[in-house]
């Protein structure tokens, strides 16, 4: 066991988060885990981590956080203006702390969601498979809650090799204010006008928004007849259309099962885009064949995997 | 896409539609006319996680979402094998045989509004609850929250228009055409008539969720 870290201001919501778990959603239990999945991915790889060791998703204002024993940690997503004892830390690096190093986020500049990884990983039980925490029924993290000040967070075994690298700018993930959408099957019942306002305006992330989902401002969208349907699965990245017309995408820990009409899934490699959307940001939408779809979604694997080698051997 | 094939033109459970859910899952829609009961396709979620890159699959009131690994399948070709494979099935899969008990006690904040929305007194309307068998049709919303079909006709009531803010644990509600029971303190607006110590999901627990697809339920008042 490696010596644990301290949390000192716990920032607006900061949670304990690995991949999640998945093969639950029967059970009504969503995977969870990093909205952002490729930024935790990415710092655990930093960090020489496994890339699903457990890690700490920020939200907006992050936390205050002391290392009791020397480390080496990452910090990727959102930008929330990291210091680590006073100085700006670079971010999508792996960097050195001393024993009872501080890190501060202080003002949140770009993104909505922030991962701290450290070398070893946070060690909390595993939950159902995953350390990720799934507020809604208190499972997983510590204690199935936000972190709090004074929360000890035990860390895993430091793994053998763990350097100080960084990313590539080239290779750092971008983050996009257009997501596309797989088209469902009421996404042709919707209005002309509704389909074209759809597609062609922006729509505002509503303050309302959270894990569950994100909640779209806009013009009123609304179908050609009323939808008659039965409650059945969701995804993460289904957009509803409720009743009111105001389009919400669900998010990592969403419901399992939904009963308002779906205009369409966004597609895996956006999901990332979605998760680091603020209160106020706005977004566009657009279309794409989900074969299209799955290809960027292979091709991104392929190049994590490429990097995940490119890490590993690196001196 | 559309995929009709039957063993007889009469038997609407048959006739499946896909639709893509996303780039990592698709839907299987069953026919609903309203009227028949549940297909029992619905409970074949079980016979499907068998398959290598399923990595779940989700009872709807009348579809499956089945979600699956992109890196080893494509959910086009993944959906042909679904559909051949709930086709072929030798059984189709039938709910369970045994019925889970839950003791209520029926004092809940809204008994007396749905007795006067249905035009009945409220123990007719405990009468009218207990009595049936229930089936387990979709666990969703929450962890272990259950979809119970059979309800009443007569107790038939309206969600609320506003949902509560926090709803307790264990309360048994009425939404629609449907009852259910919630396992956490969350919000809520099905109407309340009753709740239960009965723990429906105990992450702690194996299974963790109390309840499955397929289950049958019996509601016991508890005075």
């Amino acid at each position: 066991m490696s010596a644990p870290l301290t949390i000192l201001r716990p920032g607006l919501l900061t949670t304990v988060q690995d991949l999640g778990r998945a093969g639950h959603q029967h059970m009504g239990v969503p995977a969870g885990g990093a909205m952002d999945d490729v930024a935790l991915r990415l710092a655990n790889l930093l960090v020489g981590n496994d890339p699903g060791l457990a890690a700490l998703e920020t939200t907006l204002q992050g936390p205050a956080l002391r290392f009791e024993g020397e480390t080496v940690i990452a910090v990727t997503g959102a930008d929330q203006s990291p210091t680590l004892d006073g100085k700006p830390l670079p971010p999508w690096r792996a960097v050195r702390v001393r024993a009872g190093g501080e890190l501060a986020f202080g003002a949140p500049r770009s993104g909505c969601r922030a991962y701290l990884a450290v070398a070893g990983g946070i060690d909390v039980p595993r939950v159902l498979g995953a350390r990720a925490t799934y507020l809604p029924a208190r499972i997983g993290g510590l204690e199935g809650r936000a972190l709090r000040a004074g929360d000890e967070l035990a860390i895993g075994e430091t793994p053998v090799r763990s350097r100080t690298r960084g990313l590539h700018v080239d290779v750092v993930p971008r983050y996009e204010g257009t997501l596309r959408l797989v088209p469902s099957g009421q996404f042709a019942s919707l209005q002309p006008n509704a389909r074209t306002r759809f597609l062609h305006e922006e729509f505002r992330v509503e303050r309302r928004s959270d894990r569950m989902g994100v909640r779209m401002e806009g013009p009123v969208l609304g179908f050609r007849e009323p939808m008659e349907l039965l409650s059945g699965g969701v995804a993460h990245g289904t957009v509803q259309l409720p009743p009111d017309g105001q389009p919400i995408v669900l998010a990592a820990d969403r419901q399992t099962t939904g009963g308002y009409p779906r205009l369409g899934e966004v597609c895996t490699v956006d999901l990332p885009s979605l998760a680091q959307l603020r209160p106020g940001d706005t977004v566009r939408f657009t279309t794409i064949a989900p074969e299209e779809a799955r290809r960027l979604y292979l091709e991104r694997e392929r190049r994590i995997a490429a990097l995940s080698l490119a890490l590993r051997s690196t001196r | 896409m559309a995929a009709e094939r039957g063993r007889g033109s009469a038997d609407s459970f048959l006739r499946m539609r896909i639709e893509p859910l996303g780039d990592r899952a698709f839907l299987v829609h069953f026919a609903d006319d309203g009227v028949s009961p549940a297909s029992p396709f619905c409970l074949a979620g079980d016979a499907l996680r068998e398959l290598p890159w399923v990595t779940d699959v989700v009872s709807g009131l009348a579809s499956l979402a089945v979600h699956v690994d992109p890196r080893r399948v494509a959910p086009d070709e993944a959906a042909e094998v679904v559909v051949e494979r709930l086709l072929t099935m030798p059984d189709l899969p039938a709910a369970a045989s045994h019925v889970v008990e839950i003791p209520v006690t029926y004092d809940g904040p809204d008994l007396e509004a749905v007795a006067a929305h249905c035009g009945l007194e409220p123990d007719e309307v405990v009468r009218r609850h207990v009595a049936p068998v229930y089936e387990v049709r979709m666990i969703g919303f929450m962890p272990g929250f259950p979809y119970l079909a059979r309800l009443d006709e007569m107790l038939h009531t309206p969600r609320l228009e506003t949902p509560r803010p926090r709803v307790p644990a264990g309360s048994v509600g009425i939404g629609g055409a449907q009852t259910g029971i919630y396992p956490f303190e969350s919000p809520g607006g099905w109407r309340l008539i009753g709740r239960t110590d009965t723990v429906l999901f105990d992450a702690a627990r194996e299974p963790a969720s109390l309840l499955a697809v397929g289950d049958r339920v019996r509601f016991v008042e508890r005075r």
